[in-house]
């Protein structure tokens, strides 16, 4: 087995036990990614040089029994979208294609301080605003499980390299779906956090209320390895909460069943639109589930259908002020037309109107208009009102269950090009999981199955949980793996 | 017909905390450009704001003493506006829940104290007290060079701003400036802000209206009490000093009473005060005012400042309160009462925080010395608003600046108090003091100008005057009694000032009425 078939958790044993060196690894995942990084478009910036160093120091580290870091040697891809100092960090798009962050996101202070080796920034539509990953101003990515299919998004990126086994695992961010509906196109396993678990400082924000970091692993013990190293309060985030960090991964072990767990279907997920081969692999999860000793109950969330309306109008009205600093006056893309007989305003509307692609304008457009006076109480106001019902559904339904589960996206991934020029087409992908960003709670998608007639594409299962018990949904996610093992189908790594 | 003017000002101070809003920062003034600048407070992608704890206490310890209603939760929001100067093309600030709302400020209408010689008192409403972060600066010259771009220095982007928004109760330019003068003097004792209009760490835009007056003041009466309507305002901002906030109102409420006086009408705008020009000109009107899309700053939570109900929760607005230091006007009263000072002379004193802690200190020097308070309070007073302001004024200094420190002051009116020199070579004294340092003692030494108070040696001299002038003395005798004058003067004369003069009155009278 080569060396990039490695489970994170593998990997750290090996080179802790000094079996193998971190340099080796490094290498081996970058062999592993210049064979098919041409086919799939994963990165967006590769740190070779960067990477190769930190592993040597870490290999030095554990040669002289040194203490070192829980992920020591390891590497690991980050979303373009996370600052890591004097590396590019586009957010994939043309506006920042030449920034360099001066400083570390808090997540990446925390790898650093884990002794994990950054080996490049993924790819991820522009401003992480698309659900395929074909915003990017930096080009396309392909779903490792099939070429010619969207690998999903906004996290496109760090999902398939991790399919491909390009890394072992990665960060993402997810706003409205943007880690667990792409690791449920690519067949892997994606954790959006509790709002508050993960510290958002360098995170470039899209909507500032939304936005989590998390993990996506090819496993549920991955994930949680990784979530244990990026929780916990930060005080450059006033937005943390300040609660003490389970050891997620410990937690798995000596899992047995999930006897007295309760476990809700919401019956307003299954409903027109979803596609009949991914309701039956949630439902025939729901029964492996209760064969694991949970019970399963029917719940409802009453004000699911208005999820979609209710996001996109919060934020998009969060993301025109976020993207407002993109003005090409202090970094940035700066339009050259005509630079010395412009007014201050034709600066400013060339630099943007250049520098930005199509669905970014569109929501910058949208969330101006919707904070506009006379329009605020109508739309963003509202929108809060309808934020407030959806939390209350969930409170409401967690009274009775543990963990609610539903599909992940209603359609496994899509044709490349499919969806583009439809928005609202496109906005429908995330259906299922922009409730949880509403709600801020946390929710892990895995996969739970594969489409039939020989097109091949994983299907996803959401798992979702009260606020910060993330433990609970990773508990029940691994007893569902763990069943599934040996099961599963096996992916085609073509 | 009459108008009456009716402005509202809209005051910004620069709060003096040692970091600024929304990160680490210093705030220090007069540093190089964008050399105090970081992430956060440059806009860098993904950074986030931290409030500022201190600025928040600077701010509610303002809002009680402006007698305002502190919220017990309050919130910030984005403005939203585009300028290379606001470096995320967005303002946190504060829009519905602000940090306090509904106090008021107690003036002193000094226009009606020269009239009757009375200051009459008068409450103008507080609307609201707020935090918000400041803008960089724009440079479009360097030195007197105009350069064709322009520079932008982001050391001032995030220093903590109070906004203290009056309600339309100012109804003249004096007043305005009272107003503002008092607020300035609150702010100081409060040990929240320089109020250095000249830096900047104080300005203020005024919104302003004229309304025809009913003749019938009764009548006004009545509609104030039931909410007068007020004419369309206009706002003028660049009033950066407190001439130019007197000056700018005076000329926009004339400007106002001519464009109606002429069957005109008054278009809202924002106008800009022009100080060479001594106008206002219209920047943007109505049509073309901002739509700033504020909406809740999501990046921060809300502010919870008192929690009434929960007592195991620390109240942070009633620990400031409990600490609030004494406002110009309590210590006025208090100066009044305790040193027995005129309401003139308390006023003048304590007009500026350093200088009453400088009357302060210079009494508490004397009354260590033994001296009783009733006798010593009110010369000091004297010596520091006749002399000693006197002589900073004149060279625009302020009371720290002094090259006379309050121990000095003391020294010296103790050398009077005990007879060592007389009232009149003290004012030589003093002027000496403050031109070397020295202190009195060594001056009075140096200069041996120690009061003459042997009886012998100056009844020695009064019989050498008398002798030397015994045609006024013969006039004296005559019943010219001001002739007394010319004699003291003469004795004083040889002694260089420093016989004591009760004594020479005393002998050469005695004299006078022997020989």
């Amino acid at each position: 087995m080569g060396i990039y078939e490695l489970s994170a958790k593998e990997l750290g044993e090996k080179i802790k036990k000094k079996e193998i060196s971190s340099e080796e690894v490094v290498n081996a995942f970058y062999k592993r990614i210049e064979e098919i990084e041409k086919k799939i478009h994963s990165f967006i910036t590769l740190t070779k040089e960067e990477a190769i160093k930190q592993a040597k120091i870490v290999d030095e580290k554990i040669r002289k029994n040194e203490p070192v870091g829980e992920l020591a040697g390891i590497p690991i891809a980050i979303k373009d979208n996370l600052c890591i100092q004097r590396i590019r960090t586009t957010c994939g798009s043309k506006i920042l294609e030449n920034y360099f962050a001066p400083y570390d996101a808090t997540v990446i202070e925390k790898l650093r301080k884990a002794d994990a080796i950054f080996v490049g920034k993924t790819n991820m539509d522009e401003f992480a605003m698309g659900s395929s990953t074909e915003t990017s101003y930096f080009g396309l990515t392909r779903n490792p499980q099939n070429l010619e299919y969207i690998p999903g998004g906004s996290s496109g990126g760090s999902a398939s390299a991790v399919a491909a086994k390009e890394i072992p695992f990665a960060l993402g961010s997810d706003t409205g779906g943007s880690i667990r509906q792409p690791a449920s196109c690519c067949g892997i396993v994606g954790l959006k956090p509790t709002y508050g678990r993960v510290s958002r400082y360098g995170l470039v924000a899209f909507a500032s209320s939304l936005d989590q970091i998390g993990p996506l692993a090819r496993d549920v013990y991955d994930c949680a390895l990784l979530l244990k190293i990026i929780s916990g309060y930060d005080e450059k985030d006033s937005t943390s909460i300040n609660l003490p960090v389970p050891d997620f991964s410990q937690g798995l072990q000596g899992l047995k069943g999930l006897q007295g767990i309760k476990v809700g279907l919401p019956k307003e997920y299954f409903i027109e639109g979803i596609e009949p081969e991914v309701e039956k692999a949630v439902k025939e999860a729901a029964k492996v589930l209760a064969e694991l000793g949970a019970e399963i109950i029917e719940i409802s969330l009453p004000h699911t259908e208005y999820a979609v309306a209710t996001y996109y109008l919060i934020a998009p009205s969060e993301a025109s002020a976020n993207l407002a600093r993109y003005d090409g006056v202090r970094y940035g893309y700066r339009s050259t037309f005509n630079v010395q007989r412009s007014t201050l305003e034709e600066v400013y509307e060339r630099t943007r109107g250049e520098g930005f692609g199509v669905e970014v304008k569109r929501r910058i457009m949208l969330g101006t208009y919707a904070l506009s006076a006379g329009y605020y109480d109508a739309y963003y106001l509202k929108a809060l009102k309808v934020r407030t019902l959806i939390k209350k559904d969930f409170d409401e339904a967690f009274k009775k269950v543990e963990v609610i589960l539903t599909p992940t996206a209603p359609t496994p991934a899509f044709k490349l090009g499919e969806k583009l020029d439809d928005p609202l087409k496109m906005y429908l992908s995330d259906i299922f999981t922009i409730s949880a960003n509403l709600a801020g709670i946390p929710g892990i998608s895995i996969p739970c199955g594969y489409t039939g007639g020989g097109i091949h594409l994983p299907i996803g299962l959401q798992i979702l949980g009260k606020p910060f018990t993330e433990e609970t949904v990773l508990k029940v996610a691994y007893a569902y793996e763990q069943t599934m093992n040996g099961k599963r189908i096996t992916d085609n790594d073509k | 017909m009459n108008y009456q003017p009716v402005i509202g000002l809209e005051v910004h101070c620069q709060l003096k905390t040692k970091s600024k809003l929304f990160c680490a920062c210093s705030t220090e003034f007069g540093l190089p450009a964008n050399s105090n600048i970081c992430p956060v407070c440059t806009g860098q992608p993904g950074v986030l704001p931290v409030l500022n704890k201190k600025a928040v206490e600077y701010a509610i310890r303002t809002a009680i003493a402006l007698n305002c209603k502190t919220a017990q939760q309050s919130i910030f929001a984005r403005k939203n506006y585009f300028y290379p100067d606001l470096p995320k093309n967005y303002q946190i600030s504060q829009y519905e829940m602000p940090l306090a709302e509904d106090g008021y400020l107690e003036i002193l209408n000094a226009e009606n104290a020269e009239i009757s010689r009375i200051p009459r008192k008068k409450r103008i409403g507080i609307q609201r007290v707020h935090l918000e972060e400041d803008a960089g600066k724009l440079l479009h010259a360097v030195g007197s060079q105009e350069l064709d771009y322009s520079l932008v220095d982001f050391n001032r982007t995030g220093i903590p701003l109070l906004e203290i928004v009056s309600a339309p109760e100012i109804n003249s330019p004096e007043e305005a400036y009272f107003y503002l003068q008092t607020l300035k003097m609150n702010l100081q004792y409060l040990d929240v802000s320089d109020c250095d209009m000249e830096k900047g760490s104080l300005r203020c835009d005024g919104n302003v209206s004229v309304v025809a007056e009913p003749s019938n003041l009764e009548l006004e009466r009545k509609v104030a009490g039931s909410g007068k309507k007020l004419g369309v305002k206009t706002e003028i901002k660049n009033m950066n000093s407190f001439k130019a906030l007197k000056e700018a109102l005076s000329y926009e409420i004339n400007r106002q009473i001519e464009v109606l006086e002429s069957g005109g009408k008054i278009v809202q705008e924002t106008r800009l005060w022009d100080a060479d020009r001594g106008i206002t000109q219209s920047m943007r009107s109505k049509e073309y005012a901002h739509d700033y899309r504020y909406f809740p700053e999501p990046d921060l939570v809300p502010l919870i400042l008192s929690i009434d109900h929960d007592l195991r929760e620390e109240n942070f607005v009633a620990e400031i309160k409990k600490n609030l230091p004494e406002l110009p006007a309590q210590r006025k009263e208090r100066f009044i009462k305790e040193y027995q000072l005129s309401e003139y002379d308390a006023g003048v004193v304590t007009a500026e925080k350093k200088l009453a802690d400088y009357y302060e200190d210079t009494v508490k020097k004397l009354q260590v010395t033994g001296f009783k308070l009733q006798i010593v309070a009110k010369t000091i007073a004297n010596w520091i608003t006749t002399e000693l302001l006197g002589k900073l004024n004149a060279e625009k200094k302020a009371i720290i600046d002094s090259p006379i420190k309050p121990e000095d002051l003391a020294g010296l009116i103790k050398l009077i108090q005990e007879g060592t020199i007389s009232g009149k070579i003290a004012k030589t004294v003093f002027e000496e003091m403050y031109n070397t340092g020295k202190k009195a003692e060594k001056i009075v030494q140096e200069k041996g100008l120690v009061q003459l108070t042997d009886e012998k040696e100056i009844a020695k001299i009064i019989e050498g005057v008398l002798r030397e002038n015994e045609t006024i003395v013969r006039e004296y005798k005559a019943g010219k009694e001001r002739a007394l004058g010319a004699l003291v003067g003469a004795v004083m004369k040889k002694t260089q000032g420093r016989a004591n003069p009760q004594l020479v009155n005393k002998i050469l009278e005695e004299k006078l009425r022997s020989c």
